[in-house]
């Protein structure tokens, strides 16, 4: 039975095969109307004209993605140079996801290793533990973290009370606020991909290993990790993805200098000094670049099944 | 033998950095916890344990906004996680018991297109459709959108469960001349109650706690309680709002331990 659902469904059957189409149905009907037409018409925003007090005016136009890439002077007449503003809040969204990745790996890792070696029945437990915060509010949350990290905050209180420095250090409002809040938001899909493919990697190949006198660090860097690679790239993009993305953590950690995409697109809809069309489309660039990294991973996944098979 | 074999799984430092991850990970829960006991008007001194902030939640002068925002939130998660159960229900009932088809890859990436796109990106489709069909941003709006992202956090624990039941039960059911109805409604369904009450709390707790789809769709004057925080918390952290802030925290701590342990339930026989 365990088996069963562990290989993906062989004890899925066809006791209702007839009744299929209609089962599907309200799913289909729903998401369709409500999720998929949604990104198809947010496409078409993106190649629409701006109107000034918010929304569109029904024309065909580039403007949107002109403007995010291309910079053609004041009046639009000047020859088109490359427009580094958008592109710098970009690649500084990209950056600060993969700082947060790196540091949510350093910490998952290791803790989803020691999780997957305890006895089995104790497992779920530690589990259940990681995956709590995940269930709270991630307002609350960030919120939270810049309380602590405030000047004045507990964080600092700490690190004064044991000696460590003087005077308070300020972190709210730098790009290390950021990362921490991106790390902290997401760090339990770091650790359960992780701990699945730990989980299920044969220890009697580090055994096999250690026989041949590897050292503990030699047969995890060169069996234990190759292995379980998958799992490790998987929580990377269970981070960084919703990590690029993010609005809340740089909104309330970040302050105005250390803008990311999350922050651009949502104020293009706030008021009416909104653009449309402008969020439309830095919205598609957005979804563009993580279906590629999604469709890169699932490649590879395939790719990795076929040679465990 | 078995002591070789546990020197080989045990790695120095790790158990420490497991202790670091959790600390991490509650640190900041326990934070709002401890200051939203604390009897002072303002949030950096601690001047002893009192319930003040939680009495001026429920009669402050801000209680009347957090009331409506409540009453908002949670009838939004109620019908929210109610429909997109019923929906998820019948959809993993297709795709665990319906046999090989076509279109099953496609309904699958389909059902877990709310997790694949990023929210904020989600949050502009979803604004961007009740324009241009000229729904009036508001209850309805919000409502409307949890239910489409609550669907895939119903969806993954319902088909779990339902892959772990043998059809066996339903074939000796029909057997004994049930109806194929019957065995779904008699058979299959009061085995898939813990999946369902599962996939049901975490789709409520998703919809409480969701503020960034909420924030486009909701409209001027409709408020949920992570809205109405996140207003207050633009003019500064007041002790009140960790008051509330821990209370929503403890309702989704409540409901997600709920949901792990009927999840848990039966698994073993």
């Amino acid at each position: 039975m365990a088996g069963g659902a562990a290989s993906g469904g062989s004890a899925s059957t066809d006791t209702y095969k007839e009744a299929r189409n209609w089962l599907l149905l309200p799913a289909w009907v729903y998401l369709g109307v409500f999720v998929l037409i949604p990104v198809i018409m947010m496409l078409v925003y993106s190649f629409l004209t701006k109107e000034f007090r918010g929304g569109v005016v029904w024309e065909f136009s580039t403007a949107a993605y002109d403007q995010f890439f291309f910079d053609r002077g004041l009046f639009g007449d000047e020859p088109a140079k490359i427009e580094w503003t958008y592109i710098t809040i970009f690649w500084r969204s990209i950056w600060q996801a993969a700082a947060a990745t790196l540091l949510a790996l350093a910490i998952g890792f290791p803790t989803a290793y020691f999780i997957a070696t305890r006895p089995e029945r104790a497992r779920p437990m530690w589990v259940f533990l990681i995956t709590i915060p995940y269930w709270v509010n991630l307002l609350i949350r960030t919120v939270s973290m810049k309380f602590m990290l405030r000047d004045t905050g507990p964080l600092n209180d700490v690190l004064i009370g044991i000696g460590l420095i003087n005077d308070p250090i300020s972190i709210i409002n730098t790009n290390f606020a950021v990362q921490l809040g991106l790390f902290y938001s997401y760090l339990p899909f770091m650790v359960l991909p992780i701990y699945a493919s730990v989980e299920r990697y044969n220890f009697s190949l580090s055994e096999a290993a250690a026989d041949l006198y590897a050292s503990k660090w030699v047969t995890l860097r060169r069996i234990l990790l190759p292995a379980v690679k998958p799992g490790v790239i998987a929580g990377c993009i269970l981070v960084f993805v919703p990590s690029m993305g993010s609005f809340l953590a740089p909104d309330l950690l970040g302050g105005a200098k250390n803008f990311m995409i999350g922050s651009l697109i949502e104020e293009q809809f706030k008021g009416n000094a909104g653009n449309w069309p402008f969020g439309a489309a830095a919205s598609m660039v957005l979804l563009s670049m993580v279906l590629i990294i999604l469709m890169i991973f699932a490649r590879q996944q395939a790719k990795a099944e076929k040679e465990v098979s | 033998m078995r002591r070789s074999k546990y020197d080989i799984k045990s790695l120095p430092g790790f158990f420490g950095i497991t202790i670091l991850c959790l600390f991490i990970l509650y640190a900041p829960l326990v934070v709002v916890t401890v200051y939203s006991l604390n009897d002072s008007n303002s949030i950096t001194n601690w001047e002893g344990v009192s319930l003040r902030w939680y009495v001026d939640v429920f009669s402050g002068h801000e209680s009347q906004k957090f009331k409506i925002a409540a009453w908002n939130s949670f009838t939004i998660a109620i019908i929210a996680a109610t429909v997109a159960t019923t929906i998820a229900t019948l959809a993993a009932t297709a795709m665990v018991r319906g046999g090989k088809f076509k279109l099953r890859t496609v309904s699958f990436g389909l059902i877990s297109l709310p997790l694949m796109v990023p929210e904020i990106v989600l949050a502009v489709a979803t604004l961007i459709f009740f324009n241009s069909v000229g729904f009036t941003r508001g209850y309805a709006t919000i409502l409307i959108a949890h239910i489409a992202f609550c669907i895939p956090f119903a969806y993954l624990p319902i088909s779990a469960r339902m892959q772990g039941i043998d059809d066996s039960y339903e074939q000796a059911a029909q057997d004994l001349y049930a109806t194929k109805r019957q065995a779904f409604t008699r058979i299959l369904l009061p085995m898939m109650i813990p999946g369902i009450i599962s996939g049901y709390l975490l789709a409520f707790i998703v919809s409480l706690d969701d503020f960034i789809i909420t924030n486009f769709v909701k409209g001027a004057g409709v408020e949920t309680l992570p809205t109405a925080i996140f207003g207050s918390v633009k003019q500064g952290i007041k002790p009140n709002i960790m008051a509330i802030s821990t209370m929503l925290l403890g309702v989704s701590v409540i409901l997600v331990t709920i949901s792990y342990f009927v999840s848990k339930t039966d698994n073993k026989k």
